[in-house]
């Protein structure tokens, strides 16, 4: 079929014309379009203004509890007042310039990793910089060098921690989830049954029980006085957790590939690796970049359940500041506003970034 | 050769752990050691413990730890502070993580003698209560068939069941997991009666209510929910240093020995008890193991007992000291002499 059908009719008429066209073409496109059209526009009418009202109009910005109990509408000076602890929790103040300077860091090499993969001498420095930046804002979040005091890591909270929670934990689930993917298809009987059984069992559970496990009943079968910090173990847990759900995405990705594809790399005498490498992955993990992408929001969210195990994540530091002072408490709603702001923030972006690099690696299909 | 060597480290590494731990007076000499107390608290409770504004912990369960810690080390600020859920409080306790634990816990046979652990002092008496609409107009005997709003998985959710069982009435339960939803849903109407402990019952009525006199707390009281300071069995010196601690804080008010006044009762008073616990006629100290400024470390740097409550519970809460004053006001706070 030529391409050139699908091409809709070049627009004539002045502006009014051609929006009154599509308008009949699209919203009163027969009676029951027609009905939509008008119904969402009432809703839309309905829901909308009193929203602004309350969210713009008759909102207080004063940061205080006085002002707040003034407005009639939203207090986002419940924000305002507590930003510096919704941002970075409990970490001592006159420090929060360091889990600062990391979060931006942090930032700065996840935007170049995932922006330089297209360019080649942007590509060969993302495993240099990971390896030299998760130091630096080890350094920073930590210190107890340098000069810089010492900060346990119950202090952490806010915005950095969900954060490197989220990115330590794709960064690790992936080669990991790669493997028990890779070890499901195998040949070999004990590495096959292994990697099943360690996929099944961690998806038959919900995370909040592998989270429970880790914080609640793994100290008690250590030795005593030997402790594992809490934040290690529950970054441990959200990666193997996230790891078997991303094993399955991956074999998706697999099972997709061809038989002819890996009957070509045995022709050319590649060994497993080579020819998983060159041949089945590019091809296994492209096919998989939505669903794969998908694992990622989810367990960016996910992260919020560390809550539980007496961690702040982003959420919990909104809780916290909800706590503060008892008059702040009744505030919830703008709380939970701003903080699903930001996840949305954060999310959507990760969503827009999928499609972006899907069309990317799409590029060589194309005609 | 080469395993043996590991196997052999391993063991002593072990061994090592081991004898440190059976070792008497441990968990003191280890705080001495790495210089701070590590304290467990509740992950935001307005007036026992909870970050301000600028992410400190304060409340008055976050004070026995600053008062235990000026104690031993002269430093109240010498704290760290371990965020605990209700979950995770005893294991975070028995392994070792946390040095004290300092997080509104009520005192039963099964914690202190199953679980392992050591009440040094009850530091806030409450009680669960009924909160109603005053409008509803009825007392806590005539709540039969009453809708009740209340969180799940505590005490409070048995001692609701309890409470209405002995009294041969039924109730229908509103169980609701969040604080914010569960007290929205009662002052929407959504149920007839919402139950916590008192101390919780008072600030939702001032700060979550429209109009706060629209709504009583109902004078009978429930349970009994003595909360207070916990360490793990095996160290006495230990929680010996932590009971004296509070006790002083407590001793301190009796005597009113304030954060303002002390430096001139140290100086001036003549009151044998006062100059016992400021460490003027010494031994006090030298029993405990600690420097004879021990308490007079505590009540200028943190305060005595009443002071932590005005500063905290009445100013965050709103609440009157009740059962908490002292044995000599009609309360139930009554401090064993430091003698």
């Amino acid at each position: 079929m030529s391409e050139n059908a699908k091409l809709p009719p070049l627009p004539v008429g002045t502006f009014v014309e051609r929006s009154v066209t599509w308008s009949k073409k699209n919203l009163f496109d027969g009676w029951f379009n027609t009905i939509l059209t008008l119904g969402s526009v009432a809703f839309l009418l309905w829901l909308i203004p009193p929203i602004i009202e309350w969210g713009i109009i008759n909102a207080t910005l004063t940061p205080t509890i006085e002002g707040c109990a003034e407005a009639t509408g939203a207090c986002w000076g419940f924000v305002n007042a507590n930003l510096r602890l919704i941002l970075f929790g409990t970490y001592p103040y006159d420090e929060q310039w360091r889990p600062l300077l990391a979060m931006i860091l942090l930032m700065g090499i996840i935007c170049a990793s995932l922006g330089g993969v297209k360019y080649p001498n942007v590509r060969k420095w993302i495993i240099p910089m990971w390896v030299i930046g998760v130091p630096i804002i080890a350094i920073l979040m930590w210190g107890g060098v340098l000069g810089l005091t010492y900060v346990q890591n119950s202090y952490w909270g806010g915005l950095p921690l969900t954060l490197i929670l989220s990115s330590i934990g794709i960064v690790f689930a992936f080669p990991f989830g790669l493997l028990l993917a890779l070890g499901r298809q195998s040949n070999m009987p004990a590495l096959r049954t292994l990697s099943v059984v360690y996929i099944e069992v961690i998806r038959g559970v919900p995370l909040i029980t592998v989270l429970f496990m880790a914080s609640v009943m793994f100290p008690l079968f250590l030795p005593d006085g030997v402790t594992i910090d809490k934040l290690l173990r529950a970054q441990i847990g959200i990666i193997l957790f996230t790891a078997a759900y991303l094993a399955e995405v991956f074999r998706g990705g697999l099972q997709a590939v061809p038989r002819g594809q890996f009957e070509a790399g045995e022709s050319l005498a590649l060994s497993y690796w080579q020819s998983m490498r060159l041949i089945i992955l590019p091809q296994a993990l492209r096919l998989v970049i939505p669903p794969t992408v998908n694992s990622f929001i989810s367990m960016f969210k996910d992260t919020t359940l560390v809550v539980i195990i007496g961690l702040f994540d982003f959420l919990g530091t909104v809780k916290l500041a909800l706590r503060s002072d008892p008059a702040w408490t009744k505030y919830y709603v703008e709380g939970y506003t701003f903080a699903a702001a930001i996840f949305f923030l954060i999310c959507f972006s990760m969503a827009k970034y999928s499609a972006y690099l899907e069309k990317e690696l799409r590029k060589g299909e194309r005609r | 050769m080469k395993i043996q060597t590991i196997l052999a480290a391993g063991a002593m590494t072990v061994a090592a752990i081991a004898a440190q731990n059976a070792q008497a007076g441990a968990v003191l000499d280890g705080i001495k050691a790495k210089g701070f107390v590590q304290c467990g608290v509740n992950t935001g409770l307005p007036g026992f413990s909870a970050a301000n504004a600028e992410g400190k912990w304060e409340g008055i369960d976050v004070d026995v730890c600053r008062g235990i810690a000026a104690a031993l080390l002269g430093d109240a600020n010498s704290v760290q502070y371990t965020p605990l859920t209700a979950a995770q409080r005893f294991t975070a306790l028995q392994s070792g993580e946390i040095d004290i634990l300092s997080r509104n816990t009520t005192a039963t046979t099964t914690r202190d003698a199953k679980l392992g652990l050591t009440f040094v002092g009850i530091n806030y008496y409450d009680g669960q209560g009924f909160l109603i609409p005053k409008a509803l107009g009825v007392s806590a005997t005539e709540l039969d068939g009453a809708t009740v709003c209340v969180e799940p998985g505590t005490t409070t959710e048995l001692n609701l069941a309890d409470y209405f069982r002995a009294k041969g009435m039924s109730f229908e339960p509103v169980v609701i997991e969040n604080i914010n939803e569960a007290t929205a849903a009662f002052f929407s109407g959504r149920c007839d009666v919402y139950t916590t402990d008192a101390s919780g019952l008072a600030s939702i009525r001032t700060q979550m209510a429209e109009n706060p006199d629209d709504y009583a707390i109902l004078p009978e009281i429930i349970s009994k929910e003595p909360l207070g300071p916990v360490v793990a069995q095996g160290d006495e010196q230990w929680s010996d240093v932590a009971r004296w601690a509070l006790i002083a804080m407590i001793e301190a008010e009796e005597y009113g020995v304030t954060m303002e006044n002390v430096d001139d009762m140290k100086a001036n008073s003549t009151n044998p008890g006062v100059q016992r616990l400021l460490g003027v006629s010494p031994g006090m100290g030298e029993a405990l193991g600690l420097d004879e400024a021990w308490a007079y470390n505590i009540i200028k740097q943190v305060g005595n007992y009443g002071e932590s409550y005005e500063k905290n519970v009445t100013a965050k809460l709103g609440l009157e000291r009740g059962l908490n004053a002292l044995w000599t006001d009609g309360g139930l706070q009554y401090a064993w002499p430091v003698r």
